[in-house]
Parts: C-alpha cells; sequence; structure tokens
C-alpha cells in the first residue's frame, strides 16, 4: 500500500494547476479519494466532518445488495437448468451460469454510466459523484435475465443524463436513476421487459414441455378474468408447472428481475442497511404497513375482475419487486421525503399505490417501480406541506403565548 | 418575418401551441401538413383581422378573432378531408383545435391588432414557419426512433433488425416528444446565450 501511495504521490503534481494533465485533474482526484482518505483539511466554515462520506455509504449499500445479487445469480442458473430438464448441478455451476449470464449487464451499466459521469465531471470542472456504484449494480439487478446490452446502455445514459446530470449531478436528482433507467427499458421495449420470454435465461437450448417463462405476476395479470375465487389464489406456478408455496416466494426460487426475487436476502440487505444507519426505517417500515394494508384490503374484496386481488396478503409482499422498491428505492435519501412525518407518507403511499397498480391494472404486472417514480415526484410537495403546517403550527403557539 | 424561426420562436421560446407539438409529431407526414395549416390559418388569420383593426370594438374583440380564426380552420379542415383523407384522420381533432393554439390568440392580440396587413401577413407566416420547423424537428427524430421510418419509408436496413435491434417504444408516447423538445431548448439556449436566465 506504501508503495502505491508514493507512485501515485510521485504522478501527483501533473494533475495539479498548471500540470501537464491538468484536465483530467477530477479523473485523478476520483481514483486518489477512492484509494486513500484525502489529507485535506477545510480552510473556512465547518470544520468537523462525519468520517461516513459519500463513498463509504455507497459501499456499504452496494455491500447490503450483495446476498441479493448472489443469490439472484444462483438463481438464474437454477431457472435454467429446471427449464431446461437437467438436474443434480452443482450450486457453483448454477452460480457461474448465472454470473457469466448477468455479467455483460453490470460491465455494460457501469461503463456507460461512469462514462458519462466522468466526462460531464470534467466538462463541469467538478469532482467526479460516487452516485453511480450503487446505481449501477442496481440497473441489472431489476431488469430481466435477457436484456440486450445495448438497450440497457441507452437506458442507462438516457436516464444518467436526463434523470441525474441535467439536474446538477448526484445529490440533485429528483427521480431515482436506477428506475428512471427500467422506466425507460419498460416503455421503450416492452416486449422485452414483460411477458413469458424474459425473465428465463433459456441460453438458445430447448425448454421442456410444460414450461412457462411466465413470473407469478405475470402469470396473475394475463389470467383470464373470471372463474372461481378460491383456485386462482392458489394456482401459481413455477417454471415446470410446480405449484409455488410461499417458501418458495419467501426465498425467492420463481422467476423475474434477477435480483429482486429473494425476500429472504432483500431482508438481510435491508437489515445491514438499518444497522449501519444508512437507510431511513420510518420508509422501510411505512412502506411494507401500506403494502400490507392494500394488500388486505384488496384480498378481503378479491374479485375474479382482477386475478391479482386474490393472493394472500402475506405472498403478495413477498412477490416481485415490492420489497426491493421499499427496501433499496423508496430510502434512497436524495429523492425521498428529508422531514420525519414526511417519510411516513411517503413510504406509506408508495406501499399502497404499488398494490394497486398491481391489482387493479392488468396493464401493468408490476406496480412498485411506478409508485415509487410518482412519489418521488410528490416528495418535494410533501416535504413543503410538512414544513407549512409546522410553521402554522408554531405560529399559532407564539400567538398564544404572546397574548 | 425571420425573427420567429429562432430567437423568438413561439415553441421553445414564448414555450406556446406546446399540446399540438406533443400530439401530431409521432410521424412526419402530420406534422408537415399541421403545420402548413397552422401557417396558412394564421397567415390570413392576421390579415383579416389587421384589415378589422379600426373597426372591432376592443369589448368583443377576441370574440371577433375567434370567429375568424374558426372559420379559416373549418376551410382547412375541408380543404384536407377532400384532398388528404388519411392524413386528416390521423390529425383528427387537432386540425379543429388549432382554433385554441395560443400562439394565434397570441399573434393576433399582440401583432395583427396594432399592424397593417403586409406586416401582419409575414408575421402569421414567420411565426407559423417558427412552430412548424420545431414540429418537424421533433418528428423527424420521433419517426425515426420510434418507427424506424421517414415519412413511412423504412431508413434502417432490415439487418439491423434481425440483428436484435428494436424500435424505441417510448418514442411513439407523448412524453417523450417533451423531452425532445427540451433537448432542442437546451442546444438553442447554449447557441444564444443571450436567452439563458
Amino acid at each position: 500500500m506504501k508503495g502505491l501511495k508514493r507512485k501515485i504521490d510521485q504522478v501527483k503534481p501533473k494533475f495539479e494547476k498548471g500540470g501537464k494533465f491538468e484536465k483530467l485533474h477530477s479523473v485523478f482526484d476520483g481514483f486518489y479519494t477512492f484509494l486513500f482518505t484525502p489529507n485535506e483539511t477545510s480552510r473556512s466554515g465547518v470544520h468537523i466532518h462525519d468520517s461516513n462520506d459519500s463513498k463509504r455509504t455507497m459501499i456499504i449499500v452496494v455491500l447490503s445488495l450483495l446476498p441479493c445479487c448472489l443469490f439472484g445469480m444462483w438463481n438464474i442458473g437454477y431457472q435454467h437448468f429446471l427449464a431446461i430438464g437437467e438436474t443434480g448441478k452443482s450450486v457453483f455451476e448454477l452460480f457461474f451460469y448465472g454470473f457469466f449470464a448477468v455479467l455483460p449487464q453490470i460491465l455494460t451499466a457501469y461503463i456507460v454510466g461512469l462514462g458519462i459521469e466522468f466526462v460531464v465531471a470534467q466538462m463541469r470542472g467538478h469532482e467526479i459523484q460516487e452516485g453511480f456504484l450503487v446505481s449501477g449494480i442496481l440497473i441489472p439487478m431489476i431488469c430481466p435475465v435477457d436484456t440486450p446490452c445495448w438497450m440497457l446502455a441507452i437506458a442507462v445514459a438516457f436516464a444518467v443524463i436526463f434523470a441525474k446530470e441535467v439536474f446538477g449531478g448526484t445529490g440533485y436528482n429528483f427521480l431515482n436513476v436506477a428506475l428512471v433507467t427500467r422506466a425507460f427499458l419498460f416503455f421503450s421495449y416492452p416486449s422485452k421487459m414483460s411477458g413469458v420470454n424474459v425473465f428465463v435465461s433459456l441460453g438458445n437450448q430447448r425448454a421442456i414441455d410444460g414450461y412457462s417463462g411466465a413470473t407469478p405476476l405475470g402469470e396473475l395479470a394475463s389470467m383470464e378474468p373470471g372463474g372461481s375465487l378460491s383456485n386462482l389464489g392458489e394456482s401459481l406456478t413455477n417454471v415446470v408447472g410446480d405449484p409455488l408455496t410461499l417458501n418458495d416466494i419467501f426465498f425467492g426460487l420463481y422467476p423475474g428481475s434477477w435480483g429482486e426475487t429473494s425476500t429472504f436476502c432483500i431482508l438481510i440487505g435491508a437489515a445491514i442497511l438499518l444497522l449501519t444507519g444508512m437507510a431511513n426505517w420510518r420508509i422501510m417500515l411505512s412502506g411494507v404497513v401500506g403494502g400490507f394494508l392494500m394488500a388486505v384490503v384488496a384480498h378481503n374484496w378479491a374479485t375474479p375482475l382482477y386475478p391479482a386481488t386474490c393472493v394472500e396478503p402475506l405472498t403478495q409482499l413477498c412477490l416481485g419487486g415490492f420489497m426491493f422498491a421499499i427496501v433499496f428505492m423508496a430510502t434512497d435519501p436524495v429523492t425521498a421525503c428529508r422531514t420525519t412525518a414526511g417519510k411516513y407518507i411517503y413510504g406509506f403511499l408508495i406501499g399502497v399505490i404499488a398494490i394497486i397498480i398491481r391489482c387493479y391494472n392488468a396493464g401493468y404486472p408490476e406496480g412498485a417501480m411506478l409508485a415509487v417514480l410518482l412519489l418521488n415526484c410528490f416528495a418535494a410537495l410533501i416535504d413543503h406541506c410538512v414544513v407549512s403546517l409546522n410553521v402554522r403550527k408554531r405560529m399559532k403557539r407564539t400567538e398564544l403565548s404572546n397574548s | 418575418m425571420v425573427n420567429p424561426l429562432s430567437k423568438d420562436n413561439p415553441v421553445i421560446v414564448q414555450v406556446l401551441g406546446i399540446c399540438s407539438a406533443l400530439a401530431v409529431t409521432a410521424q412526419m407526414e402530420p406534422a408537415i401538413v399541421m403545420t402548413i395549416s397552422v401557417t396558412a390559418v394564421l397567415a390570413f388569420a392576421n390579415v383579416i383581422i389587421s384589415l378589422l383593426r379600426k373597426t372591432i370594438p376592443n369589448s368583443i374583440r377576441i370574440i371577433v378573432q375567434l370567429v375568424v380564426v374558426a372559420a379559416l380552420v373549418v376551410i382547412v379542415d375541408q380543404v384536407l378531408k377532400a384532398y388528404n383523407y388519411e392524413v386528416s384522420k390521423a390529425l383528427s381533432v387537432f386540425i379543429g383545435l388549432i382554433i385554441t393554439n395560443c400562439i394565434l390568440m397570441g399573434r393576433l392580440e399582440a401583432f395583427a391588432l396594432n399592424n397593417r396587413p403586409w406586416p401582419s401577413f409575414l408575421d402569421g407566416i414567420g411565426n407559423g414557419l417558427g412552430y412548424g420547423i420545431i414540429l418537424i424537428i421533433v418528428s423527424f427524430f420521433r419517426e425515426l426512433f420510434g418507427s424506424g421510418t421517414l415519412f413511412g419509408y423504412q431508413v434502417f436496413p432490415q439487418w439491423w433488425y434481425d440483428a436484435g435491434y428494436m424500435n424505441n417504444g417510448m418514442m411513439i408516447l407523448p412524453p417523450m416528444a417533451l423531452i425532445v423538445v427540451a433537448c432542442i431548448i437546451w442546444v438553442h439556449r447554449i447557441k444564444n446565450k443571450d436567452l439563458q436566465e
């Protein structure tokens, strides 16, 4: 480490003002502070800094995503070999199949996203922001495994430029960048983002008879309205037609956008985020409560007209991207509400709206993405209302004490 | 007449007529027909109002303007239905909605009521074209990336599609028109520093 530091300190003057590579200053700075704690002190204003800078925050969020990520890769392999009817593969074979299936997407997301961030930082003379470290891994995780890389590249470029850089870069975006990417893909290339052919990686091999690549929510959305209530809610099956139990759903053994299927791994991630104080428990709690209440309401008044309403509330929460969105998307500190009361309202509404979209709109089998994006737009308004209510309350108090 | 094309463009500087710019720009042909229609209506409405400007009582001038514009729009609508029924169907209600296009009322109020017929005519042509340029640029990008065609002819070669290229469905949806307009405004403001706020 010391040798590396000496070497880097040697080339440092070249990147400073007047140096040969002055233009690349922010690139150098980015790598330098990535490796070492900068030995700089502030000359004015605030002198005490939290050691928890945005780099460390991002790294911990990536760490908390790892369980989902590793499980997701394994699950890709599991679904693949299940679909082509080969059993008896070892865990490593399953894992590496998934790993190599998603590696190009992860690389694409990072290269395009970080590339744009670097270029913009150079143009503006800013420091390079670390915001994309998390988005880059989040984006492939919330996309189907068969998403072509060029689509991902276009979507990432669109999201980074229009949702983030035009508003001033990391920390100024009012929409979650990963979700904008997902939404762009969803609306631009619907045939590659939903349906029965994208969530299981078949890899040019023939699937066995009776195979269906639909996700449980996709299955529900494409069911014929009508029929008896009782068998609708229990008719969820995995890719080869065996029924799915709540256990399978909780641990994530079903096809879907690969990072978000396992509620169990998401809860591990949530625990890491909460223990390290990175994410806000209020948003998570109120989100789950909101989603659960809405699921109970939907289940209580279930109609065969909307098959998704027949799902048990607990299953409803474990399915699809709901938990993932609540834990990793809704808690994004930049796009969420800032006020405490606002956070409760924000999380609650995300939960409620996600389940409403999922249950009552057959066009969108999963509503978590749209719910979070919608509430992102309203976060500032909620904050404004909370603050002005508080101001009014305190004004009243002073009036009372004055009179 | 040249001013509305860039510096004083009704769409990207005054931000008028956005609604129809979203609605008719999914393909180039309707966009061009819309441009011609708006330009024609605007130019002749300007001339007529300018001729009448001394006789219109101030208190009912808006109604008079509406009547003139509505009459012209009906004529344009009928002509389109007679000679280009397909496009007229594609534009459907938006030809009728030229009446409510803010650019028209804006030009009539701000220019035709105070100027002689010939300058008013030029002003109408200029503003109509300024609106049309934006429409055509937006529809160019939307049709190219949304359907892979221009004027209905396929532009991207077939082997692109065979290799996995797909049209961008979002380009067909109206929100993308807003984003394309925003990009045009972005580029335009970079070129015209004095417009930056």
